[in-house]
């Protein structure tokens, strides 16, 4: 049989796939909470914006994230956050399988026929990510593009569609 | 330990990260080639919403956001079945339905399309298939809408739909068209998915479901990524 063949998920999916987060009156699948941020110590924050090609900041993306570790999933649109970042509160997970500890991300957005998959790895697992499978398919000078940068808040990932530093996506 | 191998993206159906025609691709399609990566265990797993608590009109657009009376419009129901491409039903999986309303409006408060709100239908459900991959649901046919990617360009009547399948590489969002629909031939949304695809999104008109004095029926199946019909070892 055939593949049933994708569209984009256009710029009105807020009040269908993440109508809390919008203040649709509906009740959410999912949310940026793959963990609470209380009372757990390695609980992280994952935060980083959609970039065009132009390098303006796309509003109208919506990221999801797995976390096969933890068997935990979060959806969040880059459309309420004033600065229109997306926003995620997640375990850190740890090595798998032995790769280094990373979580999956799927990218959607109006302009996208399909979506596009991609990883965020850690700044602080050098260690683990010299050895990470996958990172070392990237070609390496475009490995910083998977890799969220650590700061005083958590950590960040920027998303770049196109250009310079376009991020790395994945035939999965 | 064996492990299914799941098929990549079939491009002959599915559609390119550039389409021209569909202008807002042009700045946000990945231009460099994508990296293809063997299947780990974060490929082969992904959310489950089988015991996901379903609200008691989740699955009915026509009853589940009533204010003050029935949405205005054509009452129609939507049947299929969930398949893999190997032709394996896929039971108790979710799916999410989102649409504008019968004048063409969504309720998204960045929509000013000119034309009236319900306040009785919102337009967004769920459902989930049953045993057997089956899946059923009742809506108002949406209606066909502007937006501005050419002069004169209008959507086709369409129903948004995101399924999750076995694991992440079968996560699906795709959009559902009626048959004989004559914008068909003018959305680069549409047309951006290679001919041999198209027919594909194109739902069937289906006396069998259509219920007397009540709502026509519409049949529309999905099939997902499928796998390598033997597994491999250990891979």
């Amino acid at each position: 049989m055939l593949q049933t063949p994708s569209q984009t998920v256009g710029p009105y999916f807020a009040y269908g796939l993440t109508p809390e987060q919008y203040l649709y009156d509906f009740k959410s699948l999912s949310n940026n909470e793959l963990a609470k941020p209380l009372n757990e110590a390695n609980v992280v924050t994952v935060v980083g914006k959609v970039f065009d090609g132009n390098g303006d900041v796309i509003p109208d993306a919506m990221i999801e994230i797995w976390d096969t570790q933890h068997q935990r999933f979060g959806r969040f649109g880059t459309g309420t956050d004033p600065q229109n970042r997306f926003i995620f509160h997640t375990f850190k997970p740890t090595s798998v399988g032995g790769q280094a500890p990373h979580l999956s991300v799927i990218v959607f957005m109006r302009g996208q026929l399909i979506h596009s998959y991609t990883r965020i790895y850690f700044e602080d697992e050098e260690e683990l990510n010299a050895q990470d499978e996958i990172l070392n398919a990237v070609p390496a000078d475009r490995r910083n593009t998977l890799i969220a940068s650590k700061n005083a808040a958590g950590y960040e990932f920027n998303i770049y569609m196109q250009g310079e530093n376009e991020t790395v996506f994945f035939e999965i | 330990m064996s492990q299914l191998i799941y098929n990549t993206f079939d491009y002959e159906v599915q559609p390119p990260r550039l389409a021209p025609d569909y202008k807002s691709t042009v700045l946000r399609a990945p231009s460099k080639p994508l990296v293809v990566v063997k299947q780990s265990l974060s490929e082969l797993t992904g959310p489950v919403f089988g015991d996901f608590n379903l609200g008691e009109f989740d699955h009915d657009l026509t009853k589940n956001s009533i204010k003050n009376g029935e949405p205005m419009g054509e009452r129609i129901v939507v049947h299929g079945k969930v398949m893999n491409e190997n032709g394996r039903p896929i039971p108790n999986t979710l799916i999410e339905i989102w649409q504008a309303n019968a004048a063409g409006r969504y309720v998204h408060k960045v929509d000013q399309h000119d034309a009236p709100l319900d306040p009785n239908f919102l337009g967004a459900g769920r459902c989930m298939t049953d045993s057997e991959g089956n899946y059923r649901f009742y809506t108002i046919k949406p209606g066909a809408y502007p937006w501005g990617n050419h002069p004169n360009a209008w959507r086709p009547n369409h129903i948004h739909f995101s399924l999750f399948g076995a694991n992440i590489t079968n996560r699906l969002v795709t959009q559902m068209y009626f048959p004989g629909d004559p914008l068909l031939q003018y959305d680069p949304i549409f047309l951006g998915v290679p001919p041999k695809g198209r027919e594909l999104l194109i739902s069937t008109f289906d006396l069998s479901i259509t219920e007397p004095n009540f709502a026509l029926g519409y049949r529309f199946d999905f099939v997902l990524r499928g796998h390598q019909a033997t597994p491999f070892e250990n891979v």
